[in-house]
């Protein structure tokens, strides 16, 4: 042993809190030279708040960080990419009217007397990509590719642009099994030149096939770090999900037991809906009394169906029908009226942050309250029933829905619908972004309503979200519907691959 | 904190422009003699009454987050209609249409409805920005004006409109009590109604709005047409209040009524603030206005400190709102 060169990254104590709610609990973190470092843990665990820390998104924290032994402390991205660092989002950030080889040298295209010479772009460009292993005419515009290859084209500019630590943020999240085996020879080759990744993903399976060495979270806690060739899936979920939430580890592990009601009414009929270019033909009977999950890759048409379903967006094609009436929704009321009730993706899309509990909660049965006058009192009495049956915290009904945390805001979120069950209740990814307890509280809450004679849609990217809750799963891809698995057991394995 | 501070907090959208109407008052009263009398009180709340009745429904429309820049042209446009439909003297040279006087006002009433109609269409079925479809709509009204009155000057309106801008009971003003009763019936309806509450839910987060089922475009399309209602009263009454009807009469209305609702604290983002905030912002608005004549400075150099005042307010707004929000 001659010399132990200091790694090129190394925290040490790293605490992080949001507004008294600890994120990082005193966290050490090395990354290693030419290592891919895969990270995973539930939502909420604390992952992504380190990752931010590292890429400079964050720059107040606890602790130490230094890159090949040189203590730094990142205030921003830029100073975080001058060091060496670069991520890749989930959501990419590429620029799809331009050509590849402009989003390759975006920020630093080469000039010759002020004016950009395509020519060195271009080739540079293409040796690049070549470099990489990457097949692509550097000329074509970026939002012909496919989401997979423009991922790519992003991993290779943050690497071009200097970086020598690259951060992956559920890279393999809407790439097809072909893609992700592309993406990870891509990413073996980085590895081979030195360079170092982390790989943080929710797919279990991906981050053992392409990691060297795992690291989990769990509470903001750092719970281990091991080879990844000494590990399995199920040592990753027990410890990514700690003990006694044996349902949930079902729907990691897989084999869920699918039980559908065949026999309860029709509460909405979908027959050949097409939308733009999203989706085309989707047909789809939801029961009383049953969950249908939706399954897709990130990009099938899943957010805009639901959208459609909640006439949000409009309909090219097809026909709809709730409780037996057609119908046709050209805006939310109008779906709201016909019994249809939609809860999307986002929390900050649904929810008013800076209005009390019970203003959140009363919004959609304002009229049924009265017709013409508000009657604060009652609204505040329904509110209260709420607060007490979900058990949100802190348990009055006043208090700014800003200041609750993430999970609670998402239970005001569906208790709005509650008051007067709607005949349909459509949900896009219900339980994005929630720690475990959260969670189950939420499929605890469908479930309710499920039994109570509701229909629900769950639309979900996330496997384990769609196999928690789900009665009857069908699987979504490129816009249309191309699997149902019903009445049998079914697995993550399964889903995935159908998709 | 103590609960008084967390109270003193949540109102802070309100107690800084109060603050500021004191310092104005009081500044005015000890900087001039004839400033602080009864009369001249009397006097601000009718100069403020136009404006006033403008700004009621350009609440509604910066509550939603939205702009309505053809409040004065609208205003102009009712104006100049009522007097078109009236008999005018024989030595008013317009081509006009003289009808009862009720027959007068019901179709002034119904143009700015219309206007505002147009207005409503135009952003909430084609989509084009509040901004830019009520610019269109403040050179269209004041095309609808040059027409109608072509650079002449129009002097007689109905009776009822002339009573109200013009007459008195008691002393007092009828303007100044149409201006308090549309300030009272804008409050009552933000604070108690169903659709107030879809104002303020529309304007603090409209796709939330829209996800919980509310009809956001038909919020929106009312707003703007209780905007142009609005001006359409204010105009009329206005020019009773004036005795005149002419082109470019209410130029200055759209920017004090857009002030006296921002100064209030209503927030230009939407969803904060209300009638109470603007009924202070009239008030700043006007005792500034009235103040400025009544102390001894350079008339020209007035122009110059009535921005400088207004920024300052706005300043000390942006700023007791930032306080607010942090803590």
């Amino acid at each position: 042993m001659t010399e132990e060169a200091a790694p090129p990254l190394e925290l040490r104590g790293i605490s992080k809190s949001f507004g008294g709610v600890a994120a990082l609990r005193d966290v050490d973190f090395v990354l290693r030279r030419g290592e891919i470092h895969g990270l995973v843990g539930e939502n909420g665990a604390g992952k992504s708040t380190l990752m931010k820390i590292i890429a400079g998104l964050h720059g107040q924290y606890d602790g130490r960080m230094a890159i090949d032994g040189r203590p730094v402390h990142f205030r921003s991205p830029r100073e975080a990419l001058a060091a060496g660092i670069g991520m890749v989002h989930q959501e990419l950030s590429v620029v799809p009217d331009l050509t590849v080889a402009e989003n390759v040298y975006l920020g630093q295209q080469p000039t010759r007397g002020g004016i950009v010479d395509w020519r060195a772009m271009v080739d540079g460009a293409r040796r690049h990509l070549a470099d990489l292993g990457i097949d692509v005419d550097p000329r074509a515009r970026m939002g012909s590719l496919a989401i997979g290859l423009q991922q790519l084209i992003e991993l290779a500019r943050v690497l071009f642009s200097g970086a020598r630590i690259v951060i992956l943020d559920e890279p393999t999240s809407a790439l097809s099994p072909p893609e992700v085996q592309r993406l990870f020879e891509v990413l073996r080759g980085v590895r081979a030149s030195g360079r170092s990744i982390v790989f943080i993903s929710h797919f279990l399976d991906d981050v053992l096939a392409i990691s060297d060495t795992v690291t989990i979270f769990r509470n903001g806690r750092l719970i281990a770090t091991e080879a990844a060739g000494a590990i399995d899936k199920g040592w990753l979920i027990q410890r990514m999900i700690g003990r006694g939430h044996e349902e949930l580890e079902g729907s990691y592990i897989g084999a869920i037991a699918l039980d559908s009601r065949a026999d309860a009414p029709v509460v909405l009929g979908v027959h050949g809906l097409a939308a733009g270019r999203a989706f085309a033909d989707v047909s789809l009977d939801v029961r009383a009394g049953e969950v249908l999950g939706i399954y897709g890759f990130m990009g099938c048409g899943l957010i805009e169906l639901a959208r459609t379903l909640f006439g949000k967006l409009r309909a090219d094609a097809g026909t709809m029908s709730v409780g037996g009436k057609s119908l046709r929704p050209r805006s939310t009321a109008e779906a709201c009226r016909a019994g249809i009730a939609f809860v999307p993706e986002s929390r900050r899309s649904m929810l008013f942050y800076g209005e009390p509990v019970y203003k959140n909660m009363s919004i959609s049965v304002l009229g049924r309250i009265g017709r013409m006058l508000l009657r604060p009192s009652v609204e505040k009495d329904i509110a209260r029933r709420h607060v007490q049956s979900l058990s949100i915290r802190p348990p009055t009904v006043e208090t700014l829905l800003g200041s609750l945390s993430g999970g609670n805001q998402q239970k005001v979120a569906l208790a709005k619908w509650l008051t007067w069950p709607p005949k349909v209740l459509v949900l896009s990814e219900p339980t994005r972004g929630m720690d475990v307890g959260a969670k189950e509280d939420v499929v605890r809450i469908v479930k309710g309503l499920r039994d109570q004679g509701m229909g629900v849609v769950v639309l979900s990217t996330e496997p384990e979200t769609v196999l928690s809750l789900a009665d009857r799963i069908v699987v979504m891809k490129k816009g249309r519907i191309v699997h149902e698995f019903a009445g049998q057991t079914v697995s993550k394995d399964q889903l995935l691959e159908a998709a | 904190m103590t609960a008084m501070a967390v109270f003193l907090r949540n109102q802070m959208r309100i107690i800084a422009p109060f603050a500021t109407l004191i310092v104005l008052v009081a500044f005015f009263s000890l900087t001039s003699r004839s400033f602080a009398s009864l009369d001249n009180a009397a006097n601000i709340l009718t100069q403020i009454s136009v404006t006033g009745i403008i700004a009621v429904g350009l609440t509604f429309v910066i509550l939603c987050a939205e702009i309505d820049l053809s409040v004065a042209a609208i205003a102009n446009v009712t104006g100049i209609a009522v007097a078109y439909f009236t008999l005018q003297e024989g030595y008013v040279n317009i081509a006009n249409v003289p009808l009862p006087g009720f027959a007068a006002i019901l179709l002034a009433l119904l143009g700015c409805f219309m206007l505002g109609v147009v207005n409503a269409a135009g952003i909430t079925l084609i989509g084009i920005p509040s901004f830019i479809m009520t610019l269109a709509m403040m050179q269209i009204g004041a095309g609808i004006c040059a027409l109608l009155v072509r650079g002449q000057i129009a002097y007689a309106v109905p009776d009822l409109v002339s009573l109200l801008g013009a007459g008195r009971v008691m002393g007092i003003p009828y303007l100044v009590l149409v201006a308090a009763a549309f300030l009272l019936a804008g409050h009552l309806v933000l604070t108690y109604t169903r659709f107030g509450r879809y104002v303020y839910m529309v304007g603090g987060n409209r796709e939330a709005a829209e996800y919980a089922g509310v009809n956001v475009k038909l919020v929106l399309g009312t707003v703007i047409v209780i905007s142009a209602m609005c001006s359409g009263v204010a105009g009329m009454l206005g020019v009773a209040h004036f005795g005149s009807a002419q082109q470019n009469e209410f130029d200055g209305y759209l920017l004090d009524a857009i002030a006296a609702v921002v100064v209030g604290g209503t927030s230009l983002f939407g969803g904060r603030g209300g009638i109470g905030n603007t009924i202070i912002g009239l008030l700043i608005l006007g005792v500034l206005n009235n103040g400025l004549d009544h102390i001894q400075i350079d008339s020209f150099l007035k122009i110059l400190i009535r921005g400088l005042i207004l920024l300052a307010a706005l300043i000390i707004n942006v700023y007791v709102q930032k306080v607010r929000d942090s803590a």
